[in-house]
């Protein structure tokens, strides 16, 4: 079991090591670098940009600055922004907050809303709340967020005047200020990810009822909901912990397009600002912190699918 | 007063609506009663409605199915009015199954005490207090090993046998009157099966309880039934005394069921039932046997036959059952097996010293633990050379390390040590990847379960047109006559060729299974459990053309199977494997007969034979073992006539008896 855990740990450190330096790679390979990029719009006369180099450091060989860069990381510290005053951490910390929060929030509607909307249509499979349920999923699905994140603001902030149809609040605000800004996005983020989930789950569920153990429960005597929730949702929601994972790592990468619609202050807008203002430091860190949260997401879903089924346990408890 | 049968079935139809509206039946008309004390075996081929049968005694149909007509009554009530929570109060309490397959009938998420405890929550009487204790008492009524330490563990952690004994544990705990078992020793090997079969007699007539077995094995059926129903296409076709349906059926397709069986005292293959049972649904003029009887004439073919008595005292649905004296009779078979003409000069294949380990090294955790000494390989020290045109045949039981071998030679896994030799002079590469084309051409293997080996979305002509592409580069009209000629050489038309798996029978898939490794034109074949998925009658078919196309083409084949009797039909030579390691090797007359290793005596002993004279002969407990002992001689945990510090220490020696016969065992041929 250690074992194991030190090898997927070992694994994840290695792939974000990987990540890093292709980040860093990929910004090398681009014609000019910061300091043209950034100037570029201005025209830059060659004082200028010798200037900014000088302030970005950018004249020593890239193999000392990759490792400046990643050493930093490592700490927290994530380096001057293209300006070349503001701490990126500073600036990305509060953004990824932001988007935790909205993240936070997503899940805690969407995770358990589609657990329950796909056990639902999977135990009524073909009838009318199956119909029903699949039918909107698959509308929720198919229509781009940015449109039905339009509608709904049409509706209940135009309309009908409930919430607020945009975020103000500043970046560096409490969560607390967020509310009641916030729901609409997290509506949206929820229905979307509420539908891919659901339907994992109701496959699932469909599968592990058609199984032999069910129907051994059942003429075993177990009464239908105690065979359903003893018997069959154990087995049936494990194989939804890795598709939950992926969402979660999904929201937590920041959700650009949402972002920018309510013009939330949360990492994906971040990144779009910093691509227009050619802010490269900033990308590369937003880059780097979306490669690290996937994999821990995932780790984090490995283990937990791990913990929750007896085979995968004991394949190395007992050994 | 006329008290009804314990459980009584009555003119009971079962069907489902098909897409076009229209009512399919898979049982029609049925009747069966069980009483308190009495076994029944219910027979038939896969599709003949009997296991729709037994689920409907205890109310319970598969997704789609309904009762058409009739009724179901267990201990006067009617099975077929009660709704679903008054049923699941009968259920697993005062009528109880045993499941065809434990392995994916226990549910995987629940540790086997949970299990076991839910029945006894459900249906016990027993105090609460007294859960735990009554749960290891289950355990160990069933003669499972450690039920203390048993009740912590998850279902996958127990091998097959152990968890078909948990299922009838698990039935137990409501101490039911009536146990419905459904083919609940398919899959197990024979001595698990021998023993489990021998504790449920024990169980029956011990709490005389009524007993309705499902299977479709004569010899587990004779084993433990009193009584024995024959069905065919959802029908009774003939009920009668178990000795009266297994020594002289008088229904030709009982016949046809019992003369497929390959036996122990045979030395040849067993006679094929030819044909395939009705569809469902499929319009049935006369008796529905017709199709496939020797004994058919006109009046069969138009009027129904009815179940009605014979003086005999069988009931009967057949108008001939006076004649089934005219055909063949059982136990012998007219053909004789085509005795091979091996070519000791040459050798096809050569395994020398063969030793394979699933181990896989690990840098981690070898840093982690140093020093582990590894553990003794999966298969060892194994020296076999099969000559041209032989069929070797490998027995044991699971775990022995008959698959590992086969998958060694087909290059699937790599041997940790030894070598292969193909014709003596091409040593075969480990990984099948590094193989030249003309090798590979030359070494095909066949699944065991054709379900899983052909591709469901590939037509047959796809299926064989790969091979046939790869090693002869032929096309267009080249290919499909090639194709369709293979489809021939299995006994299936060239009409087959637009066909997908899905339309075929088990039978016919396995023949295109059959069909596309010979599409290879190979020298060798490996056939893995090739017939254990099938029906005897199938099974018997299947044989017969792999007999013959090894005549056509002198093939050697390499044939794995767990069934002593099967081997022993097919074989020329047989090799007896342990735990990885060779006990007993030589001529497949000589192997079964004595001197025997002493393993090769206890799994024959085991053997069920369809036949209710001949009793199994159970000797070594069986005691389920994961991994060979690291010393001394592979059987010494198990074996019945261990001398001692010997066995535990020294391997033992290569002893030669006449005529290539080798036995490796301590105790001196003369004695064993």
């Amino acid at each position: 079991m250690l074992l194991m855990l030190i090898r997927r740990v070992l694994l994840g450190l290695v792939t974000v090591c990987i990540v890093s330096l292709i980040i860093f790679a990929g910004v090398e390979i681009l014609p000019g670098d910061a300091c043209t990029q950034f100037l570029g719009e201005y025209q830059a006369d060659d004082e200028l940009l010798a200037q900014c180099r000088k302030d970005l450091d950018l004249n020593r060989p890239a193999i000392d600055r990759f490792a400046e860069w990643a050493g930093g990381a490592m700490t927290g510290d994530l380096g001057l922004a293209v300006d070349g005053k503001t701490k990126i951490s500073l600036i990305v910390g509060d953004r990824l907050q932001n988007s935790l929060l909205l993240a936070l929030c997503a899940m805690g509607i969407g995770v358990p809303l589609a657990l329950m909307l796909g056990v639902i249509t999977g135990l009524w499979r073909d009838r009318m709340p199956d119909l029903i349920g699949s039918t909107l999923a698959i509308f929720a699905m198919t229509i781009p967020e940015f449109v039905s994140a339009t509608l709904l603001i049409l509706i209940f902030s135009i309309w009908l005047g409930w919430l607020p149809g945009i975020v103000l609040t500043s970046a560096s605000a409490p969560a607390a200020e967020f509310f009641p800004e916030i729901l609409l996005p997290v509506i949206v983020l929820s229905l979307v990810m509420c539908a891919h989930i659901m339907r994992m789950v109701r496959s699932s569920v469909i599968e592990v009822m058609a199984g032999d153990y069910i129907q051994m429960a059942t003429l075993k005597g177990v009464p239908y909901w105690p065979m359903v929730f003893r018997h069959a949702l154990p087995n049936a929601l494990l194989p939804a912990i890795n598709v939950v994972a992926l969402t979660i790592a999904w929201l937590l990468g920041g959700v650009v397009v949402i972002e920018v619609v309510f013009n939330y202050p949360g990492l994906g807008r971040l990144m779009i600002d910093s691509i227009s203002d050619r802010d490269l430091p900033v990308v590369q860190s937003i880059a780097l912190i979306v490669a690290s949260v996937y994999v821990c997401v995932n780790l984090a879903a490995d283990l937990l699918t791990m913990l929750a089924n007896p085979k995968l346990r004991t394949m190395y408890t007992r050994k | 007063m006329s008290k009804q049968p314990f459980i009584s079935v009555k003119d009971l139809s079962v069907g489902y609506n098909s897409r076009s509206g229209s009512t399919i039946e898979v049982l029609r008309n049925v009747s069966l009663d069980i009483n308190r004390g009495e076994s029944i075996g219910l027979v038939g081929e896969s599709g003949s409605g009997k296991s729709t049968l037994a689920l409907a005694a205890m109310g319970y149909f598969k997704r789609g199915l309904r009762a058409l007509a009739g009724s179901a009554h267990f201990d006067e009530i009617d099975v077929l009015a009660l709704n679903r929570d008054e049923l699941q109060k009968i259920r697993g309490g005062r009528l109880a199954l045993i499941p065809q397959n434990s392995g994916q009938s226990l549910t995987p998420t629940m540790r086997i005490g949970q299990q076991i405890n839910e029945a006894l929550q459900l249906h016990s009487k027993v105090n609460a207090r007294q859960f735990q204790s009554r749960v290891i008492e289950l355990l160990a009524q069933v003669r499972l090993p450690d039920p203390t330490a048993l009740i912590t563990r998850y279902p996958h952690e127990l091998s097959g046998g152990q968890q078909q004994r948990v299922a009838i544990a698990m039935a137990l705990a409501g101490e039911p009157d009536a146990l419905l078992l459904d083919e609940p020793t398919t899959g197990l090997d024979v001595t698990t099966q021998a023993h489990i079969l021998e504790l449920l007699r024990e169980l029956a007539q011990k709490r005389n309880m009524a007993m309705l077995y499902v299977s479709h094995d004569l010899g587990a059926i004779s084993r433990v039934c009193d009584r024995v129903v024959v069905m065919y296409a959802g029908e009774i076709v003939l009920t009668g005394t178990a000795r009266q349906v297994l020594l002289a059926p008088r229904h030709p397709y009982a016949h046809g069921l019992l003369t497929s069986i390959p036996r122990l005292n045979q030395t040849s293959l067993p006679l094929a039932l030819d044909g395939r049972p009705p569809m469902p649904g499929e319009a049935i003029n006369g008796c529905a046997f017709a199709d496939r009887c020797a004994l058919v004439d006109e009046k069969c073919r138009t009027t129904p036959p009815d179940l009605h008595p014979i003086p005999s005292g069988e009931n009967v649905r057949c108008f001939k059952s006076d004649m089934i004296s005219d055909m063949p009779a059982l136990n012998v078979k007219a053909g004789q097996r085509n005795s091979a003409r091996p070519d000791a000069e040459s050798a096809a294949l050569g395994l020398e010293s063969l030793a394979i380990s699933y181990e896989k090294k690990d840098w981690l955790s070898s840093l982690l633990t140093p020093g582990a000494t590894p553990r003794p390989a999966t298969v060892d020290a194994i020296n076999i050379k099969i000559q041209r045109g032989e069929t070797l045949g490998l027995v044991g039981e699971s775990g022995s390390g008959k698959s590992t071998i086969l998958k060694a030679i087909a290059g699937l896994i790599s041997p940790r040590e030894g070598v292969l030799t193909l014709h003596d002079d091409i040593i075969l590469t480990p990984r099948v990847e590094d193989r030249p084309a003309p090798t590979l051409r030359q070494i095909q293997l066949i699944f065991q379960n054709p379900d899983d080996s052909l591709n469901p979305r590939h037509t047959v002509a796809q299926i064989l047109a790969q091979p046939l592409r790869l090693y002869y580069s032929l096309s267009g009209s080249a290919l499909h006559d090639a194709s369709a000629d293979l489809l021939e050489r299995v006994r299936l038309g060239a009409h087959y060729l637009d066909r997908l798996p899905s339309q075929l029978s088990g039978g016919e898939k396995q023949r295109v299974a059959i069909a596309r490794a010979f599409a290879a034109e190979p020298e060798i074949v490996l056939c893995d459990e090739v017939t254990s998925a099938l029906d005897v009658s199938v099974q018997a078919a299947v044989l017969d053309l792999l007999d013959e196309l090894k005549t056509q083409q002198g093939t050697t084949y390499i044939f794995v199977s767990h069934d002593l009797a099967v081997v022993k039909a097919i074989s020329d030579r047989v090799a007896v494997l342990y735990q990885g390691r060779l006990c007993e090797i030589g001529p497949a007359d000589a192997v079964y007969k004595a001197p025997f290793h002493p393993y090769t005596d206890v799994l024959l002993g085991a053997v069920l034979e369809p036949d209710p004279d001949i009793a199994p002969i159970l000797s070594a407990d069986d005691v389920v073992e994961l991994s060979p002992p690291a010393r001394g001689c592979c059987f010494q945990r198990r074996c019945p006539r261990k001398l001692g510090d010997i066995c535990d220490h020294e391997t033992p020696p290569v002893r030669e008896l006449a005529d290539g016969h080798v036995i490796r065992c301590h105790v001196p041929a003369s004695d064993l």
